[in-house]
């Protein structure tokens, strides 16, 4: 059989184009949504503009689980919750998500100062969690140190634990991290950067 | 394990092309769809990220048959047009005589071949999602080719 006879051969047996790029994105928010309908979905995500950059909310069907800030690759947040959860992730929306990026802008734009989310806690146990209940119930425009919440949280010496409690916060900006300050005074560590824990607490101030 | 967004990501086109290629453009879609769900549904059952692209074949290839199969018997009552041929004619003119004889192949040298110009997998990779030794893979892929030189004449 004759070389060129074969060539023809293989190309009539290849691939038809592909789908566009429109259709491409069509047909897997089509998956998505079949997939979160028959209850296959464990963790489902959205990117959120906002003035610091995208987030990444992601949901259970428990609550709010994640929020990754524009400093945490895509990536790696996913990853991490692959790992630390379930690898059953895809992008898509769910009314948690809706809600949270709802007041997320509520609350970017001075409008809101107290988030009303069902929380999906279970990335967070101990003392770590004690640490972030304590934190969560610090109200808009104040402050406190690192010491008094590791008082409050029932281990007034564990100053340094408690920071890597906020440290490893899932769900910054909504449990209030931001609020937590060395004793001293001064700014302290954060997970999206000082730049944005100071101006979280300079919006939170000119608004209180 | 990979979140399976990002399997999507790398995979899902390849799979949606070989869908198109083994139950035509219009229920392209739908296999995708039931292979996909079937993926998620046993995510995991896969222990290794390798093995995932063969895994998603083999699934998308149980698929398209059991498409293939059901339409075959609306479709195609004693007598009326194979529907191989008719969706083929709507996807590629000129081209739907090969695939219907690409059908009529014996099981392994049709899986073979869909696997290889479809999917896009080499040797290796169609033995693993056919469960049989690269060798047979490749074996099997050729004794296809040939039947399809000797039935059909020329292509173009």
């Amino acid at each position: 059989m004759s070389k060129t006879a074969d060539k023809q051969l293989e190309s009539v047996l290849s691939p038809g184009k592909g789908a566009t790029p429109a259709d491409w994105a069509r047909i897997r928010a089509e998956f998505a949504s079949k997939a979160r309908k028959r209850g296959l979905v464990d963790i489902s995500y959205e990117i959120h503009d906002s003035p610091f950059g995208p987030l990444l909310i992601g949901a259970t069907t428990q609550g709010l689980v994640r929020v990754g800030l524009s400093t945490e690759t895509q990536e790696a947040v996913l990853n991490d919750l692959a790992m630390r959860i379930s690898p059953k992730i895809l992008s898509g929306s769910r009314p948690q998500i809706k809600l949270a990026r709802k007041q997320l802008d509520q609350y970017f734009s001075g409008k809101r100062k107290e988030f009303k989310l069902d929380l999906d806690w279970q990335l967070t146990h101990g003392f770590r969690r004690q640490v972030l209940d304590v934190t969560d119930a610090i109200p808009y425009g104040e402050t406190r140190s690192y010491r008094e919440v590791a008082t409050q949280a029932g281990s007034p010496k564990a100053v340094r634990a408690a920071g890597s409690a906020l440290a490893h916060n899932p769900l910054p900006i909504v449990v209030p991290c931001h609020r937590v300050l060395k004793t001293d005074g001064h700014v302290g560590n954060y997970l999206g950067g000082t730049p944005m824990k100071e101006q979280l607490l300079e919006m939170e101030r000119g608004t209180a | 394990m990979k979140p399976f967004e990002h399997v999507i990501d790398q995979h899902g086109p390849a799979i949606l092309r070989y869908c198109a290629g083994r139950v035509g453009p219009e229920r392209a879609e739908d296999c995708f769809q039931e292979t996909m769900l079937a993926a998620l549904r046993s995510y995991e059952k896969v222990r290794d990220e390798k093995a995932v692209k063969a895994w998603l074949f083999k699934i998308a290839t149980r698929k398209s048959i059991d498409i293939y199969r059901s339409h075959a018997k609306q479709d195609a009552p004693a007598g009326q047009l194979d529907p191989v041929e008719s969706r083929r004619k709507s996807d590629q003119p000129g081209h739907s005589d090969v695939w219907s004889v690409v059908d009529h192949l014996p099981d392994k040298q049709r899986d073979a071949i869909y696997l290889r110009f479809q999917g896009g997998l080499n040797h290796r990779e169609v033995g693993v999602v056919m469960g049989i030794s690269e060798s047979a893979a490749r074996r099997n892929g050729f004794e296809g080719l040939k039947r399809l030189r000797s039935e059909s004449g020329s292509w173009s």
